[in-house]
């Protein structure tokens, strides 16, 4: 279960995430949706443990332990799992060099053995061929090379492969054309668990038709303005975000 | 008036004295050893102003001339060699100076290469002599003409015509000695046409011990053969180690040289190629990783004196605390030179706060049909890249040692020798274990 109580968090003097609540309960996918800007990323870095962000006021709880308190290493042992908007290029980093050394880091601060080589790439392949990732893709430096797809594809790979206990996809969408987006939502649908939540941010409708969500959040200038289930993705749709903009203002 | 009163050093006056007390006992002709000496005398040891030691002021590092070290005792080696661990894991002939004094060899020497001991090349004026010096834009430089009057030990390799050497040759340099002293080694390494070779060049030393070695290393490469030079500076931590390396490549050569320093209180490492046969690839890298107040200088000249050759010059350096990286390279491209393509670059890695980089290229073009560039950066690690790799569960302290490899890696990563390869990647490994 995850809880985020009165976040407020500014930036070099901007406020951008004003007194934001949300819960997300174990089993849930909760969908974020909101206009460009309205702060949706800044909440998925101020989840997973970016520095740049000031943390006013407020509190991201899971399972009641208050993770802001930990750096990013820390909550990513801890469960957290942010699939990046933009996922970085690492060159000479290669891809499994990569998935080992965060895998058995993880391992190691939850006190479990280190996994061996040919466990891990078993696990990988496993992933990838759901996700249809093709192996010389995972001898190459991370990202390095990837079209945005193929990067999205590692993101949900990675994800697959480090089990989170709750997972924050940040436009997984974008960039994906629908062969893709089906791939894709079809690897997050397999890690649905009752012991997993999911933090669905996308800017339309289309992913949620893939990955139907239990709960829909509309979040402009910072708040999450109103609440409801999947038939408030469709309303969203038809209408836009005119009307919360002018509830956020209120 | 300006002032023109040369104020000698401590360390120049006793250097003029050593060498008087020297002389006498060193092998080969006085009289080259004196005119280099004088050439040295007339400038004294480098500071500041000197242009070519802006970064690195040799008057300020080097208080005292250190006296060369007696012949190590048969214990005093035997020690030293167990202690080695420099590409330890690596099959090679290996030749092994101790505090600057070649010591006994062991190991089999490759069929066909000659090897001569250079006092006795020396004292017999040894035909092959005549490829010392070979590289006319070493000349004049302080710290080679030390070497050249000081010189007492070394060894003369010559791989002869159309010679392939698979297994490398290991020279080693181990400094055991628990008092300071200097060393003045010379190697020349004469590759003949169509010939190959790895050479594998490791300094090791104690930590703590003021010792100055002064290592020179020519190599003479005849047409269509290969060399491939691998060097670790592995020093003491209190050692001033200053090196050279000249190069004269013939045509169709492919040289490589890279240079990996750990150790050393401060060293400063320079190279002096000259291309004098057309269709020649060179390849001058360099990595370095500092901590503490260390100091390295790599300070290289690439002659293009010929026409259609390409050269790479790539220098990293990792630089924690507030250790101290220079990196001054300059290719000429002589008018003559046409075709000429020529690329250098110095990446600095920022890792402490009083860290700093002094980074000082320079292209000096004579001829108009040339591609040459040169490109220099200096930075801390990516903070996005770090919040990334954390966001997957690394640590902080293994999240700056994955991106530091792969800063690194660019310049291990073209070591075709598979052993010498993976031994600086545990030297790399070893340095970041160290830092935490
Ligand atoms: N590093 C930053 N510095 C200054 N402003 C920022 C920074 N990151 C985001 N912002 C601002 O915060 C607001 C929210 O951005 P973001 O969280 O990326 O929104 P969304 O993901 O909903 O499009 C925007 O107005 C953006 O310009
Ligand atoms: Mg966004």
């Amino acid at each position: 279960m995850i809880e985020i109580k009165n976040l407020v968090v500014q930036i070099e003097d901007n406020r951008i995430l004003n007194g934001l609540d949300l819960k997300v309960a174990d089993g849930e996918v909760a969908a974020i949706m909101g206009p460009n800007g309205s702060g949706k990323s800044t909440l998925s870095y101020v989840i997973a443990g970016k520095e740049d962000y000031e943390v006013l006021d407020g509190e991201v709880l899971l399972d009641g332990e208050n993770i802001l308190e930990m750096d990013a290493a820390e909550r990513a042992a801890a469960g957290v799992f942010l699939a990046f908007q933009y996922p970085l290029e690492i060159p000479g980093v290669g891809t499994m060099t990569f998935l080992k050394a965060a895998l058995n880091a993880q391992r190691k601060a939850r006190g479990e053995e280190p996994l061996s080589t040919p466990e891990l790439i078993k696990r990988v392949n496993a992933a990838g061929e759901v996700l249809e990732i093709k192996r010389d893709f995972l001898k190459r430096a991370l990202n390095v090379g990837f079209s945005g797809g193929e990067k999205k594809r590692m993101e949900i790979l990675q994800m697959a492969l480090l089990e989170p206990r709750f997972c924050i996809l940040d436009e997984t969408d974008s960039g994906l054309d629908i062969d893709a987006l089906r791939i894709v939502s079809d690897g997050v649908n397999k890690l649905r668990d009752p012991g997993r939540s999911f933090l669905v941010i996308t800017h339309y409708q289309r992913l949620l038709n893939h990955i139907v969500p239990d709960t829909v959040h509309v979040m402009s200038a910072g708040r999450i303005v109103k609440s409801g289930g999947k038939e408030l993705a469709l309303e969203l749709e038809a209408n836009g975000y005119a009307d919360y903009r002018q509830l956020a203002a209120e | 008036m300006a002032e023109i009163t040369q104020i000698r050093t401590a360390a120049e006056t006793g250097l003029a004295a050593l060498f008087e007390r020297l002389k006498g006992g060193l092998p080969g002709d006085v009289a080259v050893r004196e005119a280099a000496l004088s050439g040295f005398a007339t400038m004294g040891l480098p500071h500041r102003r000197v242009e070519e030691f802006k970064y690195t002021d040799l008057r300020a590092l080097m208080r005292d001339a250190a006296h060369p070290a007696e012949a190590p005792s048969p214990d005093e080696t035997t020690k030293a060699f167990a202690e080695a661990k420099a590409f330890a894991e690596i099959d090679a002939a290996r030749l092994t100076f101790v505090n600057g004094h070649r010591a006994p060899h062991s190991s089999e020497l490759p069929a066909g290469i000659e090897v001569v001991t250079m006092p006795d090349a020396m004292a017999s004026g040894h035909p092959l002599l005549g490829f010392l010096n070979a590289v006319a834009i070493a000349r004049g430089n302080p710290i080679y003409d030390l070497n050249t009057a000081f010189l007492a030990d070394g060894v003369v390799i010559r791989v002869p015509a159309g010679l392939a050497v698979e297994r490398p040759i290991h020279l080693r340099f181990l400094a055991a000695a628990s008092a300071p002293f200097s060393t003045a080694t010379r190697i020349l390494v004469i590759v003949e046409e169509g010939a190959s070779l790895t050479l594998l060049e490791s300094h090791e030393g104690r930590d703590g011990v003021a010792y100055q070695p002064n290592d020179v290393i020519e190599f003479v490469v005849g047409d269509r053969a290969k060399v491939a030079h691998l060097r670790l500076n592995a020093e003491g931590s209190e050692s001033l180690a200053l090196s050279t390396v000249t190069a004269k490549l013939g045509a169709e050569v492919v040289f490589n040289s890279l240079n990996v320093v750990v150790g050393g209180a401060a060293s400063r490492h320079q190279v002096f190629a000259t291309f004098a046969g057309e269709g020649t690839n060179a390849r001058i890298d360099g990595a370095n990783m500092l901590k503490g107040r260390q100091h390295s200088d790599a300070t290289l000249v690439v002659d293009h004196a010929v026409p259609h050759c390409t050269s790479r010059e790539m220098f990293k350096s990792v630089l924690d605390d507030s250790s101290v990286g220079v990196f001054q390279g300059k290719i000429i491209v002589r008018p003559y030179a046409q075709k000429t393509d020529g690329a250098m670059k110095s990446n600095a890695l920022l890792l402490g706060e009083g860290a700093t980089m002094n980074n000082k290229p320079e292209l000096e073009i004579f001829a108009d049909d040339v591609v040459c560039g040169h490109g220099a950066t200096c930075g801390a690690l990516d903070a996005d890249l770090l919040f990334y790799l954390k966001s997957r569960g690394l640590p902080q302290a293994l999240a700056q040692s994955l991106l530091i490899q792969a800063f690194l890696g660019e310049a291990v990563e073209s070591v075709e020798h598979e052993g010498a390869r993976e031994s600086l990647i545990g030297v790399i490994e070893g340095w970041l274990a160290a830092r935490g």
